[in-house]
């Protein structure tokens, strides 16, 4: 038998050859061969033991907390439950939404100047936790729409078509209303890099679910590249894990003064 | 099936019977190991865990369209190989705006291959004996095909026919991929383990 290529070494070598048995016959007379197909194992082994970091205890959490945030009902069967179509509930999350940053930025967030909140029975810290389980929650939305939008791009052999984000653009219809008012708090409130991001978001926010729902790869491409410019996503994924860090502080000192 | 798979077929009916918190045990069943997947391919912790997200919500979209014989952990993990392609040549696509260059030959050249060309040559590496990073150079010299294709084969032992039909491609191809990378990555790592030895 000639040399086998080193193709064929290599399939050797991972157990794919086809005609293993005359390889190894050949390398049982073959020491330059021989030493090739060990000197694959050797790379292989090598590049195969790359290590590997290990999430953090929280990473499975974060992971669900991600998916939660782009859940959208699922109609299990027909009859009542119709009426709660994804598209009313997601209208209806969108005005709890709304109604509840409204009355968090009105009556829980803590205002140094201004007398006393008139809820009694809720204590400052309760009120901080439940805003930055909120706030936390509307960036990882935002954070998925912006993953979303950065990922998009037009089927294979379709570059000159359109590409139909009306799911983002729905979504970004649903929280621009909360972003508003989690803004607005922020900026009474003194809490610049939360202002910040979401006062970045706003723009994208607005232009997105005013916008056509189905944009030429051409228009994609520029929001993404302004998305990617103003490293808007890392800086979203900065904030919201800021406010998980503050989110989880606040529970601990919840517990422990309870 | 195995008692997780059943598990799994379980927890999927559940899902799509309307139950979306049940995805929830999914997720923590099966994300270690996309993570591991998609950090192999990668080369970098965050990026893994943006993909490992997105093949989960893909994967949840997508849920109706998994067929309830098949095993879900697997059919997940390809949604995550994907999902890690779709990120890579992504990448590879803004690089090669950002930088202005010339369209690269095929596939081979990516943001991972433009660093790799930028660090140390295997000698220097042999030398400086860091077989750690001589590894991630190595494997950062491959395109986003090719090292999808050797984590499949190599690392994690899927069969030239799984990898195909995961990444979409013909036999041929997906022995060549294997070849080609197996072929870099020993032209990069060769004099390390010679002298390792």
């Amino acid at each position: 038998m000639n040399h086998p290529d080193e193709q064929r070494l290599m399939e050797f070598a991972a157990g794919d050859a086809r005609d293993a048995k005359a390889i190894e016959q050949h390398l049982g007379e073959c020491a330059a061969c021989r030493e090739s197909v060990e000197s694959v194992r050797r790379v292989v082994a090598a590049a195969s033991a790359m290590e590997v970091p290990e999430p953090d205890g929280s990473f499975e959490a974060r992971m669900w907390r991600g998916v939660r945030a782009e859940m959208e009902p699922r109609r299990a069967t027909a009859g009542w439950r119709e009426w709660f179509s994804a598209r009313r509930l997601a209208a209806a999350t969108a005005m709890a939404a709304v109604v509840l940053a409204a009355f968090l930025a009105g009556r829980f967030w803590p205002r140094p100047a201004e007398s006393p909140a008139p809820v009694a029975a809720v204590t400052p810290q309760v009120k901080e936790r439940i805003l930055l389980v909120a706030v936390g929650d509307h960036l990882d939305r935002a954070q998925s729409i912006l993953l979303e939008i950065s990922n998009a791009e037009p089927a294979a052999g379709a570059r000159d078509k359109n590409v139909d984000i009306s799911h983002e653009q729905k979504r970004a219809g649903e929280l621009l209303g909360a972003n508003r008012l989690y803004r607005q708090t922020a900026l009474r409130n003194g809490d610049a890099p939360v202002a910040d991001v979401l006062d970045e978001l706003e723009p994208l926010l607005v232009e997105l679910a005013n916008g056509p729902a189905q944009v030429p790869a051409s228009a994609l491409e520029a929001l993404q590249k302004r998305i990617a410019a103003r490293g808007l996503l890392l800086k979203v994924r900065v904030v919201s894990s800021n406010v998980r860090e503050k989110e989880r502080t606040a529970v601990e000192q919840g517990r422990n003064s309870s | 099936m195995t008692r997780m798979a059943d598990s799994d077929a379980a927890q999927v009916a559940l899902v799509l019977g309307g139950d979306r918190d049940a995805f929830r045990v999914l997720v923590e069943r099966h994300s270690r190991r996309l993570f591991r997947l998609a950090y192999r391919m990668t080369g970098n912790e965050q990026d893994a865990e943006e993909i490992v997200q997105d093949a989960l919500v893909r994967a949840y979209r997508r849920l109706d369209r998994f067929e309830q014989r098949a095993n879900f952990g697997t059919w997940l993990y390809r949604i995550c190989a994907n999902c890690a392609l779709d990120r890579m040549r992504k990448q590879r696509t803004e690089d090669v705006h950002r930088e202005h260059a010339p369209a690269p030959e095929d596939d081979a050249q990516g943001p991972l291959e433009t660093a790799a060309s930028e660090a140390p040559g295997p000698e220097r590496l042999a030398l400086s004996g860091e077989l750690g990073q001589g590894v991630r150079t190595a494997m950062n010299s491959l395109s986003a095909t090719e090292r999808a294709a050797f984590v499949m084969r190599h690392v994690d032992g899927h069969s030239i026919e799984e990898i195909a039909e995961a990444l979409g491609l013909n036999i041929g191809a997906t022995k060549n991929s294997v070849f080609r990378a197996v072929q870099k990555l020993r032209r990069h790592l060769e004099p390390l383990v010679s002298t390792a030895r």
